[in-house]
């Protein structure tokens, strides 16, 4: 398996030859920066491309086709259109409030974002919490959305905020939960020993039934989270137009759109880090000559193919089915999800105090 | 030096195909008389080229056009292929208003307002003959003949309704007016917005 | 006794005039004791109030009524009201007998200015409030200085009125309001995904849970009964087509068999035919289509393409015989306008050996699916208001009325055909939506049973150049794919109808949107909206 820390070693001891510390930091801080930002709307172009042809296919249709080969440039000419298309300020607005809701839904996005595992020796922030602090971040955008609800000024965009407030404040608990399983069957929340514990057998293997429990409890909470169907409430664009972006247009629409899709990304990601093995490629404990093989397909295209296997499930869920009802939303999370969460965990507990894992 | 342009052309059909090349062709010698500089003419044409392929409707339908409308957005018309297919329901996002059907007067303010809503650039294509002319009922006593009497139309689309294909035509008509329009000195947002106020002053308290 | 003898003996005042339907001439100060004996009188018993035409007959202004009495064998009666006072013209209401006649009976001020005493809320329903005249009457000034376009959006108008006759006999004003003061009332429309057009309501929240409908019409209203009066019999067919433009076909025919009944024109059996099996194949289009908008409206998208493919399938064969895709204009006086493709036959076995196949398709896709029909159950419409609020076509069958046109007084190939009347008992927008499915399997059945027996003969009757219907008036029913359509003409022996009125099953169908969205929550509203599938222009005409 490579080891992306050569490179980045390298690069250190390249700037570290050159300039004192503090500059070497601050080159590194920057460069970084740069790189994260540009895999961000990349990803979220990628992302908006994918599920446009994805969807086209659930419906016999055949998706974008004629700006440049298979559509490809259609990501490119929406983003150019949508940079310089007017963004309109509104009377009655809380000013502020409106053009600081994006930027928050977009920072929350980016942080969870850093923390991704993406290969071997490829991740910029390891917290002994990881898994904690990813969590704690994303549940940040729900103030983004709700600022941008009040902030509009317009009863949809508010009737729309609080739906979202309510679908993922409560949506946080099962995801939590579910997470806190695989924890509990890890020892850990580093999101490096997580990943180094699937090194034999991925955790979903794993924790046998407990684990699949989870990953189920964890890609519908998942969904919920990123508001996407069925759990779509917050836009649901035949009740609320478009929900709590209303009122946006431009580049700030443009912000809750790429955030929105990078989302899907970074729940997938996190399910195939605590589920899938992350980076890991699939091992079987003792198959050396198999291992070898696995091993020869670069990580980062591991942790790529099962985020965007995850994904696809998701886009599935979305264009496949009806969306609820707030009511029946809330009465799915509080009366079945998290119950089910709960004894879920304590059988996790009791697999691994017993042993039962593989 | 000026950038000058020989030819619109759009992907998706040949300028040969097209039955009206003569307007084009006024608007882009007229174009080419007052000119840009290089830098500038060809951002203008990076941007064209991005507003053209990313015609986003706003789902404005009153009646029979609506419906072909949606067999547009369907199967077998597919116009998600051009980049045309995600319609926004909020008018802020909308890049341009079909308007598919006939308007009365109890609708043209509420229409006029969602052009107004409409960030800009903005376009308004007038599908049908209702939209066009006030059609079958354009003797009646509510009816507005034609959208053009309220909102500035860039594509008509005549047809009682339009078959898919001719709403296409009329897309790609549009896209082509797209390809020539200047995005830098040519549209002065500033002075669109003061008048804007100046017709609706009671809004204007803030600015 | 007979209906005559007994409206004789309860309103001694009244005269009768024999016809298609019986008339009975009522002046207006009788008329609310006949009309709570024509409800609740159990001889009389008419319990469907089927349409409300207002009138001017130029020295006087009036209403048609038309009732049916569904206990016995959907037996018609009509009433004529008439006023002379042309300035402040006054007719009891009966919108508290027969609910139906609340949004009625507010067009019928809003075209004639007739105000009805006791109406809860005499507002104008299409028309804005500030519009000058009464556009119907015969005398109306259509100088467009009068009432130019309107350059500002109408005022939302919490004010209504309400016209209550006192002690002595004077007639008062009441105003009220349609909203409390601290309601919080969301718009929704006229612009709006799912209004299915432009329809707008005004929705008073309490939380997320509906407290109140205030349906507000008139955004696609052309005013076509209006234009009708201008036009020839042979030029007004066109208008059927662009109301409810999903029963295009049913509408046209509604209209020719009215001017044929007219006339006294026989219709050649191939055209009675052909007629039949369009309007069948109009069905299944526009149950397709109301398969597709009910599931886009709850937010699976896919079902939507899915219910397209297959409309594509029937717009195809009306696009070979009769030249477009929608506003076919296919029926005209006497048959129709052109024969069959010859891949006629062909194309239409094709789609019906498909169809049972993709319903089930439909089910596994949308309705079979445990989400949406959580979602469906809901707005529930008892048979008894189904009734009362006239809420004919699948919605009705949905609340287990049996009110099927095509059975209940048979027209055009109906009678030589045989198929069930889709009835369930749910009365809830999961048994509209089933009905819908089932009505398909239906019309299928009725175009197989018909589709190897088309007989072979000229497509239309010899009709003079000119048509002139004689002096009268005609009412006629065909069930289109929405419900009961009704076309009402009065004939004053010219080359023009002296008034046509349209009576659209949509109309209807919006006035129950109140009743059935109080106490569930803004997302129902878009479900039940979808479920009773209402087409805006239809509504408006």
């Amino acid at each position: 398996m490579f080891d992306f820390s050569v490179i980045t070693n390298w690069f250190n001891n390249l700037l570290l030859g050159c300039m004192p510390e503090w500059a070497t930091v601050l080159v590194e801080c920057i460069v970084i920066a740069v790189i994260l930002l540009a895999a961000y709307s990349v990803l979220a172009m990628f992302y908006i491309f994918y599920e446009r042809k994805l969807c086209a296919y659930f419906q016999c249709r055949l998706g974008p086709m004629r700006v440049g080969p298979w559509g490809l440039m259609q990501l490119f000419a929406d983003v150019i259109k949508m940079l310089i298309k007017e963004i309109i300020s509104l009377k009655g607005t809380d000013k502020f409030l409106f053009k600081l809701a994006p930027y928050i839904v977009v920072a929350a996005s980016v942080t969870v974002f850093a923390c991704l595992p993406w290969g071997y020796g490829l991740q910029l922030i390891n917290y002994n919490i990881g898994i904690f602090f990813m969590l704690a971040v994303s549940s940040l955008g729900v103030i983004g959305i709700l600022l941008a609800g009040w902030a509009s000024n317009n009863k949809y965009s508010l009737v729309g905020a609080m739906r979202s407030g309510a679908q993922m404040v409560s949506y946080e608990i099962s995801m939590g939960l579910a997470l806190l399983a695989i924890v509990c069957l890890a020892g850990t929340m580093d999101i490096n020993e997580l990943v180094w514990a699937q090194e034999n057998c991925w955790f979903i293997f794993k924790g046998q039934i407990p684990a699949i429990i989870a990953f189920v409890l964890y890609l519908i909470a998942a969904t919920a989270e990123t508001n996407r169907g069925p759990f779509d409430l917050p836009e649901a664009e035949h009740e609320l137009t478009a929900g709590f972006h209303t009122e946006y247009s431009g580049i700030s629409f443009g912000m809750f759109y790429l955030s929105e899709y990078l989302n899907l990304f970074i729940v997938s990601g996190i399910a195939s880090l605590m589920f899938l093995g992350g980076w890991m490629p699939f091992h079987i404990a003792g198959w050396d000559g198999f291992n070898n093989v696995m091993n020869w397909i670069p990580s980062i295209v591991w942790f790529l193919g099962k985020t965007f296997f995850i994904s696809y499930i998701i886009i599935w869920f979305k264009w496949t089915f009806p969306r609820v009802r707030i009511d029946q939303l809330l009465a799915f999370e509080w009366k079945y999800l998290m119950p089910i969460a709960l004894v879920n965990l304590c059988l996790m507990a009791v697999c691994v105090a017993l042993g039962w894992t593989f | 030096m000026a950038v000058t342009i020989d030819d619109v052309k759009i992907k998706s059909m040949k300028t040969e195909d097209f039955k009206d090349n003569e307007y084009i062709e006024k608007l882009v010698e007229e174009l080419n008389a007052t000119g840009a500089n290089v830098a500038v003419g060809k951002l203008d044409q990076l941007i064209n080229w991005g507003i053209s392929n990313s015609l986003w409707p706003l789902c404005f339908g009153t009646s029979c056009c609506a419906i072909e409308f949606m067999c547009l957005g369907a199967a077998r018309y597919d116009m998600a292929r051009f980049g045309f297919e995600v319609a926004r329901n909020s008018p802020r996002q909308a890049d341009y208003i079909m308007v598919q059907g006939t308007i009365v007067h109890k609708m043209a303010p509420a229409l006029v307002r969602l052009y107004d809503q409409l960030a800009e650039p903005k376009y308004v294509i007038a599908c049908g003959g209702c939209a066009v002319s006030g059609g079958p009922f354009k003797k009646s006593y509510c009816v507005v003949d034609g959208v053009d009497k309220i909102l500035p139309v860039d594509v008509y689309i005549p047809g009682c309704p339009p078959r898919p294909e001719a709403m296409f035509y009329g897309l790609m008509q549009l896209q082509r007016k797209i390809k020539i329009q200047k995005f830098f000195g040519g549209v002065n947002r500033k002075e669109k917005i003061k008048d804007f106020f100046r017709k609706h002053p009671e809004d204007a308290g803030e600015y | 006794m007979s209906v005559k003898d007994k409206i004789s003996k309860i309103c001694p005042s009244a005269t009768f005039e024999e016809g298609d339907v019986l008339l009975v001439n009522v002046p207006a100060e009788d008329w609310r004791a006949l009309a709570e004996a024509l409800k609740h009188d159990p001889e009389l018993n008419f319990d469907v109030l089927s349409a409300v035409v207002g009138m001017d007959w130029k020295e006087t202004l009036g209403v048609m009524y038309y009732f049916t009495a569904t206990s016995r064998n959907w037996e018609m009666l009509s009433v004529k009201v008439a006023v002379a006072d042309r300035e402040n013209p006054y007719i009891d209401t009966v919108s508290d007998l027969w609910k139906v006649a609340n949004f009625q009976e507010r067009e019928v001020y809003d075209f004639y200015g007739i105000k009805f005493i006791n109406h809860p809320d005499m507002r104008r329903f299409f028309l804005r409030n500030d519009w000058k005249g009464y556009p119907l009457r015969k005398d109306y000034d259509a100088d467009p200085k009068l009432n130019p376009i309107p350059e500002d959006d109408e005022k939302n108008e919490d004010a209504t009125v309400s016209y209550v006759k006192d002690p002595n006999g004077v007639i008062k004003p009441i105003p009220s309001r349609v909203f409390e003061m601290h309601d919080y009332v969301m718009n929704i429309g006229p612009q709006h995904p799912s209004t299915h057009g432009v329809m707008r309501f005004r929705v008073a929240l309490n939380g997320e849970e509906v407290k109140k409908i205030d349906v507000v019409s008139g955004y696609i209203h052309r005013g076509i009964e209006k234009l009708c009066e201008e036009l020839g019999y042979p030029q007004i067919l066109h208008f059927t087509d662009r109301m409810d433009y999903m029963s295009a076909h049913q509408n046209r025919h509604c209209l020719c068999a009215c001017i044929e009944k007219a006339l006294g024109l026989q219709v050649p059996d191939r055209a009675v035919v052909i007629r039949t099996i369009m309007d069948e194949l109009m069905r299944i289009s526009s149950h397709l289509l109301a398969f597709g908008c009910t599931a886009m409206d709850l937010g699976a998208t896919t079902a939507f393409f899915y219910g397209f493919r297959e409309r594509e399938m029937v717009l195809d064969i009306f696009e070979k015989t009769c030249g477009a895709r929608m506003s076919m204009n296919y029926n005209v006086i006497g048959g129709v306008i052109a024969d069959l493709h010859p891949d006629f036959v062909k194309d239409v076995k094709a789609l019906l050996a498909i169809m049972p196949e993709r319903l089930k398709e439909y089910h596994t896709v949308f309705s079979g699916n445990i989400i949406a029909k959580n979602r469906l159950h809901v707005g529930h419409l008892s048979k008894k208001d189904a009734i009362n609020y006239c809420i004919t076509g699948p919605s009705g069958r949905g609340s287990n009325w049996s009110c099927d046109c095509r059975k209940k007084h048979p027209y055009a190939a109906y009678d030589r055909v045989e198929f069930d009347e889709v009835l369930l008992d749910g009365c809830d927008s999961y048994s509209r939506y089933m009905v819908r499915m089932k009505e398909i399997e239906q019309s299928c059945r009725i175009i197989e049973q018909l589709i190897d027996r088309i007989p072979e003969g000229d497509i239309r009757a010899q009709v003079p150049k000119i048509v002139k219907l004689p002096v009268g008036h005609w009412y006629t029913q065909v069930e289109a794919s929405r419900g009961t359509f009704g076309v009402y003409i009065e004939s004053d022996g010219s080359k023009n109808p002296y008034r046509v009125h349209f009576q659209s099953p949509c109309f209807n169908l919006v006035g129950v949107m109140d009743l059935c969205c109080r106490g569930n929550m803004i997302a129902d509203v878009i479900t039940i909206g979808a479920a009773l599938d209402f087409v805006i222009p239809d509504i408006d005409r």
